[in-house]
């Protein structure tokens, strides 16, 4: 595959951007997703201005009204209304705040001290390596869902302990991805050069290796991401994630449970917002995926 | 070979020390007394709370509380459920068999219709029906499975009537309990109408479970086949003149259901996250819903235990697939 902007020298970080753009950008699927994402972001940023609705408020007049296409329907509430009289549409715009946030804290906390552990362990080897696979091995041990269940009971039902069990629940996946590509490079020559020529762990670590071993973790990045927007909704939907008031997606849907026989509505878009949107960053992942990886670009 | 598992086996014990650790800190680092908690909003006197406290042996040091725990669990005993007072180990055994069936006929519909749907999507590189398989696998991948669970409830229970909206078996049945499958203890009653009745309550939680591993499995199936299919042996077996079914069948998924294997085995960790949902959704008594149940009601003898057992299970199963990939594929071995 040719690339187009062949104006930058190769090996620099500008080719380099310019041929992954090449190859993310020819993938329409991966398009979409970013489109999507990107979308989501600006809206979740600028949920007041979006929303037609207050979140929070009950109107006592409009209590389950039906979405507008309905002929109970009206144009003041598009979604309908929740069992309470609140828009629905508005708290699922105020909930892409909460899923999007907890998603990105959730990745930039694991991805961290993944890295950071990941690091540890491929580069010293010995005892180290073996004291972090193994404890890595006690978190996979457990199913996540289960795992995050029991920490966040230790940390009491709330946005902060559901994040961070979250995030201890993704750590193994950044420990094992970082730790694999430092073997494979450390032996590299220029690390051996990078060592010969003076540079500290701390740098070798860091600026040398650490660069050279992102793609996959980048791709694995997306796939934490998208997994925590869906576990964050399962604890909410336990009633261990984000409590209630809150317009949580996970949330919204176990409050909306009872209803499910009378207005589908409620049951209905929280869900379809969820799928929709995980659905969006997994496309966004794969193309990030095929573009990264140098086996299928070469081929 | 024995070599091969023994090893495997060496190297799963400080992984279950951990899992021990793990779940023996979980009940002493909770925020609150657990005795204070367990008490309720009635309090305790302080006399009853030294009674209690000897009891349950939190008034003795932490490492000797740890190696009764750790000494008890190797005989099989896992304390007594603080809600219920019977043996944590009884009631996890009792609902065991629930959670097994599910998830090995959730397994089973994901194997049946995520394989084949892989093998299509690999032999047609590029057409309409490789893009059909991959979409529907990527929403498949991408599902709230609790919200999946209210969709299908809400189309086939309540608008349909197609099936029942909760529980395993219908009240008017009782059959008695020889292998704890009840799709089977019914059969060997030579009940047909139970084991109906356990059939219609299986079949829609054990779809909505299977729906992830359904996507995993057709998404992986169709990634190793088009690996495969550039070796040199699939290469050789076209020139020899093989039938497009046979170069297909024998040369490519063949080999293509290595990697395939480990990824259904690997889903059963998954299965386990997924039936806690499921079962919630659906009022299934098995112990994903038994394990939600113990958290909201703070049973935490019992959580403690589940967490214990549950981790050994996953253990040994990612052992036993680590074992028939060793047989499979005998260069990993060494």
């Amino acid at each position: 595959m040719s690339i187009t902007s062949s104006h930058a020298a190769p090996g620099t970080l500008r080719f380099q951007l310019a041929e992954f753009w090449a190859y993310f950008s020819a993938n329409r699927g991966a398009l979409t997703g970013l489109l999507f994402v990107s979308a989501m972001l600006i809206i979740a940023v600028l949920a007041p201005l979006f929303a037609p609705h207050d979140p929070a408020i009950q109107n006592r007049a409009a209590f389950l009204i039906p979405p507008v296409w309905h002929a109970e329907g009206t144009w003041n509430y598009i979604l309908g209304t929740d069992a309470v009289g609140r828009d629905i549409l508005s708290r699922l715009i105020y909930g892409a705040r909460y899923s999007l946030s907890v998603g990105a804290l959730v990745v930039l906390l694991s991805m961290t001290v993944g890295i950071f552990l990941g690091l540890l362990a491929g580069y010293f080897r010995g005892w180290i390596e073996t004291l972090i696979t193994r404890v890595m091995d006690v978190v996979l041990s457990f199913p996540s869902l289960l795992l995050a269940l029991g920490l966040v009971t230790v940390l009491s039902p709330g946005l902060t302990s559901a994040m961070i069990a979250i995030a201890v629940v993704q750590l193994p996946y950044f420990v094992r991805l970082t730790r694999a590509a430092v073997i494979s490079e450390k032996d590299r020559e220029y690390v051996t050069a990078s060592r010969l020529a003076g540079a500290g762990h701390g740098r070798l670590m860091f600026n040398t290796l650490l660069p050279n071993c992102m793609a996959p973790l980048i791709v694995q990045a997306t796939l934490s991401f998208s997994t925590a927007i869906l576990d964050i909704a399962a604890l909410g939907f336990l009633g261990m994630g984000v409590q209630p008031p809150t317009p949580e997606w996970g949330a919204m849907l176990a409050n909306a449970r009872e209803f499910m026989g009378s207005a589908y509505w409620v049951v209905t878009f929280p869900g379809l917002v969820i799928l929709s949107t995980v659905l969006m960053i997994n496309l966004m992942g794969d193309g990030l995926r095929d573009a990264l990886d140098p086996k299928m670009k070469r081929s | 070979m024995l070599k091969f598992i023994l090893v495997k086996l060496a190297q799963l014990i400080p992984t279950f020390i951990g899992v021990t650790i793990v779940a023996f800190s979980f009940i002493r680092l909770l925020p609150g007394d657990p005795i204070i908690l367990l008490a309720g909003e009635r309090g305790i006197s302080p006399e009853r709370y030294a009674q209690l406290s000897a009891e349950l042996g939190f008034d003795r040091p932490l490492v000797v509380q740890y190696w009764d725990f750790l000494s008890g669990l190797l005989q099989g005993d896992l304390g007594t459920s603080l809600v219920t007072h019977t043996r944590v180990v009884d009631e996890f055994f009792s609902r065991f068999p629930a959670t097994v069936e599910l998830s090995l006929v959730a397994l089973l519909i994901a194997v049946i219709i995520g394989l084949p749907a892989g093998v299509i999507a690999a032999t047609r590189r590029g057409s309409w029906i490789d893009h059909g398989v991959m979409g529907v696998s990527l929403t498949g991948y991408s599902m709230p499975i609790f919200w999946w669970g209210l969709l299908a409830i809400m189309l086939f229970s309540s608008t349909l009537g197609w099936t029942p909206v909760s529980g395993r078996i219908s009240y008017l049945y009782f059959v008695d309990s020889v292998t704890g499958f009840l799709t089977i203890d019914t059969l060997l009653a030579g009940n047909w109408d139970a084991f109906w009745s356990a059939l219609h309550h299986l079949i829609l939680p054990a779809i909505v479970l299977g729906t992830i591993p359904m996507a995993v499995i057709a998404r992986q199936t169709r990634s190793s086949m088009l690996e495969v299919q550039g070796e040199d042996y699939v290469r050789t077996a076209r020139a020899k003149g093989l039938s497009n079914f046979r170069v297909v069948m024998v040369h490519t998924l063949r080999n293509a259901l290595i990697t395939v294997v480990t990824v259904i085995g690997l889903q059963v960790g998954l299965l386990l996250s997924g039936a806690i949902l499921t079962e919630t959704i659906f009022s299934w008594p098995g112990i994903g819903k038994w394990m939600v149940d113990a958290i909201t009601r703070r049973d935490y003898a019992a959580v403690q235990g589940a967490l214990v057992l549950i981790a050994l299970i996953i253990m040994l199963i990612n052992l036993l697939v680590d074992i028939a990939y060793g047989v499979i594929n005998p260069r990993i071995r060494h």
